[in-house]
């Protein structure tokens, strides 16, 4: 710090850490800590806010209790609250949607970083960018007029005599999970990709002269030195799925909840602000959790996520 | 065998290019069809009328309009914000440094309707414990808090950019310039920021694009107002006609436009610094013919 003074100066030095402290106090923390402040307080009239009534209460989150829905699972029937259900559902289909990304990402990385000739590489990022660059909403728009009834889809499985008649592809969480796939698979592949190119390709020769079939040089060489790229990329789509609001909403059907949109409807439907505030800080410890166990069980730090 | 696998990762490959490509194609498509609903099939015959329709949105325009100005602000805000938290992070170390850096790349991660709706909550409050019930401009729902809700993350990815650049800057340079009489501002405007420009315009461009793209943070905070992406997201559940197509057909042209312009630049550039490689390992060959 004094370093910093004596390098620009005492008038500089406390406009940058004013600028500092006035993102990370005023628009990180503070926002949080009244977050949690309100999730605490009932949802009262504006006339009895700060009344006898206004007192701290966990009856927001309580609310997650609420209502009763039938589901069966695997064959086994059971009762569960539905706002439980929709935040399992939730955390559920992330994951699956994390886990076909990478599956989907790895052997495009892997051939981006030792198979296609370096001097095709800028092209094939541009290729790959230009989807990125376009938002989140057309993408899933795009999608929402492939899956239609009568679209694109339907119309060229039934011509080509796969079908016999136009399938309704947005059932259940289908739309949602093909429209987060194609959202969100690129956050996979950069992070993989740059870190299957640091790995010495000299390796892999040395397995493959050692005779190692190409399935165990990827389970016990390229994988494990991939590591820190496929947590940042599952940290990354899964923090994007869980907390998308757009492709759930364009691409959900009549039997799918996204935990976002029931955020969505306390907040904005109901207004009831303070239950919203509750069921955001939900998302967020459950995020936060999600986080922490990638980086214990792939033993990576926060700072490697975040690149 | 090895061939094989060779081919097929090369299929494997195209196939996901198609894949990334293939809806915006279709989505494009979709906007010369003379159809009502937005689709490639049934074709009903080429025709121009949505974008004339589009041309005559108005709350398309404003939306338009609002987007802009928004990421101007969050551009702006990230840049300057970005760049001093970077530089207070270089020259801060131990857990004071592990602490700041900690907090400003969680916010990375923190879901964007949870930033929006701590950010409108916080404001309207403290308007509310301030003013009472009539509160003043900066403290009511509007687009100002949705510029404030995103630079909370966009800010710490202009930090990561610019903290990137100054790991490779000669902090000697400062030294020299504060020993030949140099001011404090004159080494900041005339030494350190002019080596981080790079990255303080890199990281304005992505923060523009990270605004336009932005819906979690807005939804939440924008009370009446709309943006583009509010807008086509509205348009999209309630009635939709082509001219959504319209719109994204043209923002798909600006964005490879500019991708386009990008990749030239970058190619000259490399192109440049290999002839430049080229001239010094002349040189110093010729150098060592002489001796």
């Amino acid at each position: 710090m004094s370093n910093m003074i004596r390098r620009y100066g005492a008038a500089l030095t406390l406009l940058i850490c004013l600028l500092t402290a006035f993102w990370l106090l005023m628009l990180v923390i503070m926002p949080n800590i009244t977050l949690l402040e309100s999730s605490f307080r009932p949802y009262l009239p504006v006339t009895e806010i700060g009344g006898p009534k206004d007192v701290y209460t966990a009856a927001n989150y309580m609310k997650v209790f609420n209502g009763d829905v039938e589901v069966s699972p695997l064959g086994f029937t059971f009762h569960l609250p539905v706002h439980v259900l929709t935040f399992s559902l939730t955390i559920f289909y992330s994951v699956v949607v994390t886990l076909i990304c990478f599956l989907l990402a790895y052997p495009l990385a892997y051939f981006m970083a030792k198979i296609l000739n370096p001097r095709s590489l800028p092209t094939m990022f541009l290729l790959l960018f230009v989807p990125l660059w376009v938002s989140e909403v057309l993408r899933a728009f795009a999608w929402w007029i492939i899956l239609a009834l009568k679209g694109p889809l339907s119309w060229a499985l039934v011509n080509l005599h796969i079908i016999d008649k136009e399938v309704r592809w947005i059932t259940g969480y289908n739309g949602v999970m093909i429209g987060l796939v194609y959202t969100y698979v690129l956050f996979m592949i950069f992070p993989v990709f740059n870190a299957i190119s640091s790995l010495d390709s000299n390796q892999i020769e040395a397995a493959e002269d050692l005779g190692a079939p190409w399935w165990r040089i990827h389970w016990r060489i390229v994988l494990p030195h991939a590591k820190p790229g496929i947590a940042s990329g599952a940290v990354m789509v899964f923090m994007l799925s869980a907390g998308s609001l757009l492709v759930p909403s364009i691409l959900g059907s009549t039997t799918s909840q996204w935990f976002t949109q029931t955020v969505q409807q306390w907040m904005l439907d109901a207004l009831d602000w303070n239950t919203a505030a509750a069921y955001a800080f939900l998302l967020l410890i459950m995020c936060t959790l999600f986080v922490s166990v990638v980086m214990k069980i792939f033993r990576v730090k926060l700072s490697d996520i975040a690149n | 065998m090895y061939k094989l696998r060779q081919t097929l990762a090369r299929v494997y490959a195209g196939a996901f290019v198609f894949y990334m490509l293939i809806p915006l194609v279709i989505m494009a498509a979709a906007a010369f069809n003379d159809n009502k609903t937005p689709s490639v099939v049934p074709w009903k015959g080429f025709t121009w009328k949505w974008f004339e329709a589009l041309w005559a949105d108005d709350r398309m325009w404003h939306a338009f309009q609002n987007t802009l100005l928004v990421a101007l602000a969050v551009a702006l805000i990230s840049v300057i914000v970005g760049t001093a938290a970077a530089i207070l992070i270089n020259s801060v170390s131990g857990n004071l440094r592990s602490v700041l850096y900690g907090t400003m790349i969680s916010t990375i991660l923190i879901p964007g309707a949870v930033i929006g709706i701590s950010t409108m909550i916080m404001w309207t409050k403290m308007g509310g414990a301030l003013f009472g019930a009539e509160k003043p401009f900066p403290f009511i729902p509007g687009l100002h808090l949705s510029v404030l809700g995103q630079v909370s993350y966009i800010a710490a990815i202009v930090m990561l950019l610019v903290l990137a650049r100054l790991q490779s800057f000669d902090q000697g340079l400062e030294e020299a310039a504060l020993d030949l009489g140099a001011t404090h501002g004159q080494v900041m405007r005339r030494i350190l920021l002019p080596h981080l420009y790079p990255a303080i315009g890199a990281g304005a461009a992505v923060a523009f694009f990270q605004s336009i793209e932005n819906f979690n943070v807005t939804q939440f905070t924008r009370g009446g107002a709309d943006t583009l992406t509010v807008y086509v997201f509205s348009k999209v559940r309630s009635g939709i006609t082509p001219t959504i197509n319209a719109l994204a057909l043209m923002l798909i042209c600006v964005t490879l436009a500019l991708a386009i312009v990008y990749e030239i630049k970058r190619r000259r550039s490399a192109s440049l610094e290999a002839a430049r490689e080229a001239e010094a390992r002349r040189a110093a060959a010729l150098e060592e013919a002489v001796i």
